[in-house]
């Protein structure tokens, strides 16, 4: 099977490979897959206001799989999380000049982004876990 | 080092230079058909086939005249389990076979059981061998054929085949095994195995693609078939067809330097993935062999690099030539039939490779690809999020996944 020059360079030379303390509370992190399935994704980044400075990526997967996830970190690096949860699949497989059978590889990765923010977005709201619970008291009135 | 390594021996073989030399008159001079009776040209041809024909016999312990020729192992497992079930069907309608052979054997049965025969599917133990007693207790009354592979094209398992041919043989029942992975590589007669039906293939013996040929019992039992093609009534009746007088020439002389050649081929092969495998595993933790390691085939070697994706180390190892057991380039993500009827867990069914080692590889080469395995391996794994949690000591098996495809 052929694979683009953009997937050979992102297996060959992947970007952000890492991990980041996942219980740090600036840290979200996405683990998404499963490996009976052939793939698992993990994505973590680091958020300073509302903006990702960093981000790290571990992907158990075939060639695809690993440059949509290293793609996913390069392009979310440096983003705003809103602007990083607007981020679609298929701007991944355009990219990357994924053939269908791949398109699986550019979902994951978009669901690796969007559980990454939402685990940030949890670690936030727990601290303000009181005012939580009181609006949603109110809601229920 | 020229790259890439050829290492698929399973897959298929280079033609061996003396094959290739006896074959080569054959296009040419000695065009006739073996058919004709009428001139020198046939009787030439005719005499060709008759001398690979027993060229063939000798190796597998069989006589000249019960060697049928085919295009290749999956027309004559075609003749041999179509041809028994349309001869003896009146006998009875049970089948009885494995859930890792061939896809040719495989989907054949699904072809008879549309007609109203019934299959029974062994299932094989973890390294992928089927035991007599499991042949036993799934035989019944109206039984009319056993078919089970020699060795595993995946694993390379080899089943005990003497032991289930006589099984078959105290009970009347007909034993076919495809034996394409077996035949050349360990010794094999039909005598003392008690094998009633058996296929082979030229091009996994160094011979050409497109010829091979089922083997047919003639005395005790004559064992009797239905043609499975109209026309001229080669074959004994058994195969029409022109004969492919090439390609026939070229498998029986595949067949005699086999014959002669069996136990320097087997040293060597079985060397190359001792020495394979050692440099491996002691590089690399976490490795797993599939297949039987008592009963495997020689040069044939299936390890699963657990945490790593089979599809992934295939571009990492972009200088060996090798097949993996997942079938992710595909468009299905099945992994292969034969681990999975192994219960390997389908996490290293797709982290598995078969490595195929043979006559033309050498040591330099192995070590080469030993090297390019350990190499992607680590690199691969450091990328992986599964190695990392296993690192951390969490037990894989009690994570729950999100989102898996």
């Amino acid at each position: 099977m052929a694979y683009s020059d953009k997937v050979l360079d992102h297996y060959n030379e992947p970007r952000n490979v890492g991990s980041m303390d996942k219980n740090a509370k600036d840290v979200g992190t996405g683990v998404v897959g499963a490996p009976e399935c052939g793939d698992v994704m993990k994505l973590q980044i680091q958020v300073e206001g509302d903006t990702i400075v960093d981000a790290k990526f571990k992907t158990f997967g075939c060639g695809s799989a690993i440059a949509s996830s290293s793609l996913a970190t390069e392009w979310i690096k440096g983003k705003k999380i809103e602007e990083a949860m607007e981020i679609k699949n298929t701007d991944i497989v355009q990219e990357l000049s994924l053939p269908p059978v791949k398109i699986h590889c550019s979902v994951l990765a978009e669901d690796a982004i969007k559980a990454a923010i939402s685990n940030y977005k949890h670690k936030q709201d727990g601290e303000t876990v009181g005012a939580e619970a009181e609006k949603q008291t109110e809601g229920a009135q | 080092m020229k790259t890439p390594i050829y290492l698929d021996y399973q897959a298929t073989t280079p033609v061996d230079p003396r094959v290739l030399e006896a074959m080569l008159p054959y296009f040419s001079d000695v065009f006739g058909n073996a058919a004709s009776r009428s001139h020198a040209f046939g009787w030439t041809a005719e005499e060709a086939v008759e001398t690979s024909r027993a060229q063939i016999a000798s190796l597998i312990g069989a006589s000249a005249k019960e060697i049928v020729f085919t295009s290749g192992s999956t027309e004559a497992i075609n003749l041999a389990i179509k041809g028994v079930c349309d001869m003896y069907g009146s006998r009875g309608k049970h089948i009885v076979t494995c859930q890792a052979e061939h896809k040719a054997v495989l989907d054949t049965c699904k072809h008879i059981e549309k007609e109203g025969f019934e299959v029974t599917y062994l299932k094989p133990d973890k390294t992928g061998r089927v035991s007599v007693e499991d042949v036993r207790a799934a035989l019944r009354d109206d039984t009319i054929l056993v078919a089970l592979m020699w060795a595993n094209n995946e694993v390379g398992t080899i089943h005990p085949v003497r032991e289930i041919g006589a099984l078959c043989k105290e009970r009347k029942i007909l034993f076919f095994t495809d034996a394409t992975q077996a035949v050349g590589k360990i010794p094999v007669d039909v005598e003392a195995d008690h094998v009633d039906l058996l296929c082979l293939s030229g091009h996994k013996i160094y011979g050409p693609k497109g010829a091979g040929c089922l083997y047919v019992r003639r005395r005790s039992p004559r064992v009797r078939l239905v043609a499975q093609m109209d026309g001229g009534g080669h074959e004994r009746g058994m195969r029409s067809g022109t004969l492919n007088v090439p390609g026939i020439v070229g498998l029986g002389a595949a067949c005699a330097v086999a014959e002669a050649d069996l136990d320097k081929d087997r040293e060597h092969s079985n060397a190359l993935r001792e020495a394979f495998e050692k440099k491996v595993l002691g590089s690399l933790d976490h490795v797993v062999i599939n297949g039987d390691v008592e009963h495997r085939l020689p040069g044939c070697s299936n390890l699963s690099f657990p945490y790593v994706e089979g599809e992934s180390m295939i571009m990492g190892i972009k200088d060996l030539a090798v097949s993996s057991g997942s079938a992710c380039t595909s468009a299905s993500l099945e992994p292969s039939h034969v681990l999975q009827a192994m219960d390997v867990g389908d996490e290293l069914a797709h982290s598995s490779i078969r490595f195929g080692f043979g006559r033309m590889t050498t040591s330099e080469q192995v070590d080469f690809a030993a090297d390019q395995v350990i190499e992607a391996v680590k690199k691969l794994r450091e990328l992986s999020p599964l190695y990392e949690m296993v690192q951390e000591g969490i037990d894989l098996s009690t994570v729950q996944w999100q989102g898996g495809h």
